[in-house]
C-alpha cells in the first residue's frame, strides 16, 4: 500500500511552531523524551491512532513538529480504496441507513488529516445533534462538512453556522422559533452546553430574551424528498422588538444572540475546559488554563492555536490515561491492520460499543466517563473478531508451521498485528500466563503442540485488544 | 419505549396511552406514567419483579409478586415440586390486542343489511366456509383453521360477547376483561384471583405470560406469578478460538481485570472493572447462551413464519407444557393490533391470518404432544368493532366482540348467538352482547378448573353459565 502522507515525508515546519506558540502564551509544556510510545498517545488522543510504524516516524519528528504535522496537515485526501459493501454496492450516505455513518467512518481510516476527523467528532459531540430526530442522513452529513471545514478555524464561525445549520435548526427547534411564540431549546441549550455551561451567570430572562433574538429561521416541508428543505431566514417572523439580554438593551437578531454570547464573561472558560477535556481527563491546571483563555481571546476565538497549546502541555504525556471513544478504537483498529470499510457491520458493532456517530444520546452528546461497562466490553471484545475478520484468522491447518510456540513469541506476535501497541509489564504478564497456559501447558500431544499455539495466537489478538491499556490511551 | 411502541401503533391515541400504561405496570414501583382521570388503574399496579434463572428449564422468568413475599432461592424447588405433583389442567388466554373486527372473523354476508353496512369491507358469501351453526355467517377465509378446528367440534364460538352499559375505551373495556368485572377498582386479574386461592407461594410457573410485561388478567395479590424473559445474549466470541484455549480466555478476563483495577489508572480501572464484571456476567448466564454456530430452534411444523413472535411464543407455550412445567394459567396477546381505524382489510390480512394459523397449529402441537385433552384455549378482545364502516376503509369502536373457546374438551356448540344487524343493534349502532364474558369466566373456573366461581368473579351467583366444557 503506497502511503502517501506520512510523519516520514514530513518536511520541517518553518512556520509557527506549537511549543513556541504554547510557552509564549505561558502554558506548561511538556519537555521529557518524546518517543514511539509518546507519539502513540498523541496519535490517538489526537486522530485514530497510529498506522503501522507510524508512532516511531512520528516521534523521530520531534514534538514541536509532531503536533504540526497533525494540526496542519494541508490538503486533505482520501488514501486507500472507497468503501465496496460484501454485495459489492458502494455506500449510499444519503440513502441507506447506516450508510452515513460508514461515510464518516471511512474518512477516520482513511483520511490523510485524522486530526481534522478527530476535531470533527469533538464538534459533533459539542454540538451533538441526532438522527433520530433530525431524520435526514443529508442534513446531518451537511452539518457534518460544515463543522469539518471549520474544525480549526474560528470558534465564533463555527458557533455562528451551528445556530443556522439546518440539522441544528430542526434538533433544537430554531426553526419553530417564531415571534408569536419563541421557543427557548436552542436559546438554553447553546448558553447550557454549548458556550457557558451549566452555571454560566445568565438568567432565565437572558434565555427567553435570547430566544425572541433567535426567532425567524424557518423551512419549508419538501412532498419529493419527504424531507425539510428551504432553510431561510424569515423576517415576518423575526421579533423585532427592544430585547435585554446580559443587562444590555438593542433590536437584538441571532448574529447579535451569537456576538453576545462570546463575549459573555463566563464563555472564554468554558471554552478551553470543554476543548480540554477531550484531551485529558484531568483538568487543565488553573495558571495553565488562564492563559489558555488569553490565547484564545487574543487570537480571536481561534481554536488551532488553543489546540496546538493543549497537545504539548505535560499532562497528554504525563498524565492519566484516556478511555479511546468507541468509534475511535474501530477506526484505529482498522488503520493498525490496514482494512477498509468492506462491510456494513461496522455500524452495528459502534452501536454495541456505544458510541454511533449521528446518533448521540441527547445534546450534552456521549459520557465520555462511562465508555465501558459490561455490555460495552462485550462489544468491544467481539469487535476484534469482526476486525481480524475470516481472512486474517489463522487455521491450524494452514498456519501452524509459522506461528512460533514460544509464549513470548506468542504475545508479541498478538501485540504485532495490532501494531504493538504499549503495554504495561503488569498486562504483558497476564497475556503471557495465557500463552503459557493455551499453548503449552495444555499441549500434551504432538497434534497440539503443533495447533494449539495457533489458535492460542487467535485467542491473544482478541485479548490484546481487550487490555485495560488498548482500551485506553 | 416510545418510538418502540409508535413503530407498530395503531393510530389510535388511546390504545397508545393503554399500551404505555400496561408497560408501567411492568416497571411497577418504578414511576408509572400518569393516570389520567377516569381511568382505571391497571391490575398488578404495584407488585414487584425480580429477575430469576429457571436452571431446570434454561428459563430466564421475570417472578411477580408482594415485594415481601417474592423469594427467588425458593422458586427452583417450588417449581421441582409442583411439577412433580399430578398434571393439571391448563387454561391459555390469547388476548387480540386492539378490539378485533368480529365482523370480519365471521362475516354475516347472509344477512341483507350486510352490504350497506360494509360497502367497502365486505366479502362475498361464499369467499369463506358457513358457519355450521349459523348459515348467516361465514368464516373469514383468513381464519380456516378455526372453522376447521370447529368442524372437528373443538371450538365453541361466541359470536357476540360482552356486557351491558358497553364502555368503548381500549383501556377501560379490556380492564373489564382482565379483572373479570365491569369494576374500574378491582387491582387483581381474574385468573390472579384463581391462584391466589389455589396456588402456592413458591411457584410462580402456576401464572404465566409469555411476554415482556404481565398481562393483568394474572395479576395476583398474595402468590407469584412470572413472565418468561429472552435469556440475555451474552456471549464472547474470539474467531478461530474453541475448546481449552477458549476456556483459558476467558480466565484472562478476569486476569486482566485484576490488572486494570490494579494499576492505579483510572480509565484502566474502568476497562478492568468492566472486564471483571463482564467475566461475573459470562459465567451465571453461561447455562443460557445457545450452544456457538447453532440456530434458533426450528418451529414445529404448521406455525406460520413471521417477523413477529407471536408462533414462537405459542410454540413455546406447547414446548413448556411438554416439559412438564407446572403451569395452570398462561396468558399471551398477539404483537398484531387489530385496532383498524383505517385499510383495515391489509392489516387483517397480516395480522388475522397469523393470529388464527397460529392458534391453529398450536392446538394440533397440543394434540401431537398428547397434552390436548388437559389444555384449554380462551381467544378474546376486549371489544367488537362499529358494524358501519368509515370512511378511511376501517372501523372504528364498537360493543360486543367475538370470542372462542378451543380444545378437544371444548363443548364445541355456540354460546349465545349473533344477534343480526336488523335487530341487534344498540342506540350508536353497536352490536349488542348476547353472551356475557364474567358468566364465560365462571363457567371455564367451574367446568374446567373446577373450582367455584362466586369466590372469584364479582357476582358471580347472577351469572348465567354456559356450557363450554365436554
Amino acid at each position: 500500500m503506497a502511503v502517501a502522507h506520512r510523519p516520514s515525508q514530513r518536511t520541517a515546519q518553518t512556520r509557527t511552531s506549537a511549543r513556541s506558540s504554547a510557552q509564549a502564551a505561558g502554558l506548561s509544556v511538556y519537555a521529557g523524551p518524546f518517543g514511539p510510545e509518546q507519539a502513540e498517545r498523541l496519535l490517538w488522543r489526537g486522530g485514530f491512532g497510529p498506522q503501522p510504524d507510524e508512532a516511531s516516524e512520528l516521534a523521530a519528528l520531534g514534538l514541536r513538529e509532531a503536533v504540526l504535522y497533525l494540526t496542519r496537515p494541508g490538503p486533505v485526501t482520501l488514501e486507500g480504496p472507497a468503501p465496496v459493501l460484501e454485495d459489492g454496492r458502494p455506500i449510499d450516505p444519503y440513502g441507506t441507513p447506516g450508510d452515513d455513518v460508514l461515510w464518516w467512518l471511512d474518512r477516520m481510516v482513511r483520511s490523510s488529516a485524522p486530526l481534522v476527523e478527530r476535531m470533527t467528532l469533538i464538534w459533533h459531540d459539542w454540538f451533538a445533534t441526532s438522527i433520530a430526530s433530525v431524520g435526514s442522513q443529508r442534513l446531518m452529513i451537511a452539518q457534518n462538512e460544515t463543522q469539518r471545514g471549520l474544525c480549526l478555524g474560528s470558534f465564533d464561525r463555527m458557533f455562528a453556522a451551528m445556530t443556522i445549520d439546518p440539522a441544528m435548526l430542526v434538533f433544537l427547534s430554531g426553526a419553530e422559533n417564531v415571534k408569536e411564540a419563541p421557543n427557548e431549546n436552542y436559546a438554553r441549550e447553546m448558553q447550557e452546553i454549548f458556550t457557558l455551561g451549566v452555571d454560566g451567570g445568565y438568567t432565565e430572562r437572558d434565555v427567553r430574551e435570547h430566544a425572541r433574538a433567535l426567532t425567524g429561521w424557518t423551512c419549508t416541508w419538501s412532498p419529493a424528498s419527504k424531507e425539510p428543505e428551504d432553510f431561510h431566514f424569515d423576517p415576518a417572523r423575526h421579533d423585532d422588538g427592544v430585547k435585554l439580554i446580559y443587562g444590555r438593551r438593542g433590536r437584538f437578531d441571532w448574529r447579535d444572540s451569537v456576538r453576545l454570547v462570546l463575549s459573555y464573561p463566563s464563555h472564554p472558560g468554558y471554552f478551553v475546559s470543554r476543548l480540554w477535556s477531550y484531551f485529558s481527563p484531568e483538568p487543565l491546571p488553573a495558571k495553565d488554563a488562564r492563559a489558555a483563555q488569553r490565547l484564545y481571546v487574543s487570537s480571536g476565538f481561534a481554536i488551532r492555536p488553543v489546540l496546538e497549546a493543549m497537545l504539548v502541555h505535560p499532562l497528554v504525556y504525563e498524565g492519566p490515561r484516556m478511555v479511546k471513544p468507541p468509534i475511535v478504537q474501530i477506526a484505529g483498529m482498522l488503520r493498525a491492520i490496514g482494512r477498509y470499510i468492506d462491510t456494513d457491520i461496522w455500524v452495528g458493532e459502534a452501536n454495541m460499543a456505544g458510541q454511533l456517530p449521528f446518533s448521540p444520546p441527547n445534546v450534552s452528546g456521549w459520557d465520555a466517563t462511562k465508555w465501558l461497562n459490561t455490555g460495552t466490553w462485550q462489544a468491544r471484545f467481539n469487535l476484534a473478531s469482526a476486525i481480524i475478520g475470516e481472512q486474517r484468522v489463522l487455521s491450524p491447518a494452514e498456519d501452524s508451521g509459522t506461528v512460533p510456540g514460544d509464549p513470548r513469541a506468542l504475545v508479541e506476535a498478538a501485540s504485532a498485528f495490532w501494531g504493538s501497541p504499549t503495554l504495561s509489564a503488569a498486562t504483558s504478564g497476564a497475556l503471557l500466563s495465557y500463552a503459557q497456559s493455551a499453548a503449552v501447558d495444555a499441549a500434551s500431544k504432538e497434534w497440539q503442540r503443533e495447533e494449539f499455539p495457533v489458535i492460542a495466537l487467535n485467542a491473544l489478538r482478541s485479548l490484546v485488544a481487550a487490555t485495560p491499556d488498548y482500551h485506553t490511551c | 419505549m416510545g418510538s418502540d411502541f409508535t413503530d407498530r401503533a395503531c393510530g389510535c391515541e388511546e390504545l397508545n396511552r393503554a399500551e404505555l400504561l400496561r408497560r408501567g405496570v411492568a416497571q411497577a414501583g418504578r414511576g408509572l406514567p400518569a393516570i389520567e382521570p377516569g381511568m382505571p388503574l391497571p391490575a398488578g399496579t404495584g407488585l414487584s419483579r425480580r429477575g430469576f434463572l429457571l436452571s431446570s428449564a434454561g428459563l430466564a422468568l421475570s417472578v411477580y409478586g408482594m415485594g415481601s413475599l417474592l423469594d427467588p432461592a425458593k422458586f427452583e424447588e417450588g417449581i421441582a415440586r409442583a411439577a412433580s405433583g399430578p398434571e393439571g389442567r391448563v387454561l391459555v388466554s390469547v388476548y387480540l390486542q386492539g378490539g378485533v373486527d368480529a365482523m370480519s372473523v365471521l362475516y354475516p354476508a347472509g344477512e341483507p343489511l350486510y352490504g350497506k353496512y360494509r360497502p367497502v369491507l365486505g366479502l362475498a358469501a361464499g369467499a369463506g366456509p358457513v358457519f355450521s351453526e349459523d348459515p348467516r355467517l361465514y368464516w373469514n377465509p383468513l381464519v380456516a383453521g378455526l372453522a376447521q378446528l370447529h368442524s372437528e367440534g373443538k371450538v365453541s364460538v361466541l359470536p357476540a360477547v360482552g356486557y351491558t352499559d358497553p364502555n368503548e375505551s381500549h383501556f377501560t373495556s379490556r380492564h373489564f376483561y382482565e379483572v373479570g368485572a365491569t369494576d374500574a377498582n378491582l387491582a387483581t386479574g381474574w385468573m390472579g384471583r384463581y391462584l391466589d386461592l389455589t396456588g402456592t407461594p413458591d411457584n410462580p410457573l402456576q401464572g404465566l405470560c409469555v411476554e415482556d410485561s404481565l398481562q393483568p388478567s394474572l395479576a395476583t395479590a398474595r402468590v407469584p406469578v412470572a413472565t418468561i424473559e429472552r435469556p440475555p445474549s451474552y456471549a464472547f466470541y474470539a474467531r478461530g478460538v474453541g475448546g481449552v484455549q477458549q476456556e483459558l480466555m476467558y480466565d484472562s478476563f478476569n486476569a486482566l481485570g485484576q490488572v486494570g483495577v490494579a494499576s492505579g489508572d483510572p480509565g484502566m480501572a474502568q476497562s478492568g472493572q468492566a472486564a471483571l464484571s463482564a467475566e461475573a456476567l459470562r459465567e451465571r448466564l453461561a447455562p443460557f447462551q445457545p450452544a456457538p454456530g447453532t440456530a434458533a430452534p426450528a418451529l414445529p411444523a404448521g406455525y406460520p413464519r413471521s417477523s413477529g413472535t407471536f408462533p414462537a411464543r405459542m410454540a413455546g407455550i406447547a414446548q413448556l407444557l411438554g416439559l412438564g412445567m407446572p403451569m395452570r394459567c398462561v396468558s399471551i396477546s398477539t404483537e398484531s393490533v387489530f385496532d383498524t381505524h383505517n385499510d383495515q382489510a391489509p392489516r387483517l390480512t397480516a395480522g388475522l391470518g397469523e393470529a388464527a394459523q397460529t392458534v391453529y397449529a398450536f392446538q394440533r402441537d397440543l394434540e401431537a404432544r398428547g397434552l390436548a385433552d388437559r389444555v384449554l384455549t380462551l381467544v378474546w378482545s376486549e371489544f367488537g368493532r362499529r358494524p358501519k364502516e368509515n370512511a378511511s376503509a376501517g372501523t372504528d369502536h364498537g360493543a360486543a366482540g367475538c370470542g372462542f373457546v378451543i380444545g378437544t374438551q371444548a363443548a364445541g356448540k355456540m354460546i349465545g348467538e349473533w344477534p343480526g344487524l336488523a335487530k341487534g343493534l344498540d342506540a350508536l349502532g353497536n352490536v349488542r352482547a348476547t353472551s356475557d364474558f364474567r358468566g364465560l369466566y365462571c363457567s371455564l373456573l367451574e367446568q374446567w378448573l373446577e373450582y367455584d366461581a362466586s369466590a372469584v368473579i364479582p357476582g358471580a351467583a347472577r351469572m348465567a353459565r354456559p356450557r363450554v366444557v365436554g
